[in-house]
């Protein structure tokens, strides 16, 4: 396994994790993979890197509910901008 | 279902006049916003600003909205956009380019072996039980990159926007959205791995 080939593959490893690479360029990463134990372990900690970048978000904790006060200001702004608020719950148009 | 679809569609209905799609338009982004203007500005009274903020003028002017289908790219603009006026920096401001170079791992010959010099990622909890030390970390290795990076790195892996989405937010290419997401999580790759290796995960 020459150095060459890994560092060729390790530009390349985000578009292989999110599928967007020509099917050709994937079967030559997973060949070498496959005998490349030092490419196994830094694939595996960089789709973990990326699983919990995912989780940032959903996982943290979560804002203060708006007040009262805030949402009435924000229903306010909405009814003024889309006038045609009144004629509200009807399904809409297909 | 396909990422994003539940906000078009309520975003669909508020422009169509249907108001019972108000609430629940508002607690999906309130949060969301919540959580990309936390990572961005870093503190949590401003996060929380911005999110209020950004649905005030995404209901001032939910009329110029002509394609309901744009709606997340359109939120996170304007958001992006007052979160740099939360950390008065320009957005013009030069940035550091990081080199691939500068993110490889290090080896050492074990023997006929060439071994990685890095924590030992297996023995990490996966994301769903992720502990708030390590989301702390998470969190610091975030906020530390340079903001082109950032920036790309929150709208792809934590807030999951498509790469289409996250060039036109950021007014680039796709295949900068590409090299620069890449650099990103190597980079935060590589500062977790840092800190694991420094608290004895090795």
């Amino acid at each position: 396994m020459t150095k060459l080939e890994c560092k060729q593959i390790f530009a390349m490893l985000s578009e292989y994790l999110d599928r967007e690479l020509p099917a050709d360029l994937c079967d030559t990463i997973d060949a070498h993979i496959a005998s490349c134990p030092p490419c196994v372990e830094f694939v595996k900690s960089l789709e973990k890197t990326v699983a919990y970048c995912r989780g940032a978000g959903a996982t943290a904790e979560g804002p203060r509910p708006l007040d009262a006060g805030r949402l009435e200001e924000l229903r306010t702004a909405y009814l003024r901008s889309v006038p045609t608020v009144s004629i509200k719950n009807t399904p809409a148009a297909s | 279902m396909i990422k994003g679809t539940e906000e078009v569609e309520l975003a669909r209905r508020l422009i169509a006049g249907d108001s019972s799609a108000f609430e629940p338009f508002v607690a999906i982004f309130q949060n969301k916003l919540f959580h990309y203007s936390f990572l961005t500005c870093g503190q949590r009274e401003d996060a929380e600003e911005v999110a209020q903020e950004t649905l005030l003028k995404v209901f001032e002017s939910l009329h110029t909205l002509r394609e309901p289908e744009r709606v997340r790219s359109w939120i996170y603009t304007i958001a992006r956009n007052l979160c740099y006026m939360k950390r008065r920096k320009s957005i013009f401001a030069p940035e550091e380019e990081i080199s691939l170079d500068q993110l490889m791992p290090s080896f050492r010959q074990d023997g006929s072996e060439r071994k990685l010099e890095i924590a030992d990622w297996s023995s990490l909890p996966e994301a769903q039980a992720m502990n708030s030390e390590l989301r702390e970390t998470l969190q610091r290795a975030i906020r530390s990159l340079p903001d082109i990076y950032r920036s790309v790195l929150m709208l792809r892996d934590v807030e999951e926007l498509s790469t289409e989405e996250t060039a036109e937010i950021l007014s680039v290419t796709t295949d900068v959205v590409k090299t620069r997401l890449h650099r990103a999580r190597l980079a935060v790759r590589q500062k977790l791995d840092q800190e694991f290796h420094t608290a004895g995960v090795a």
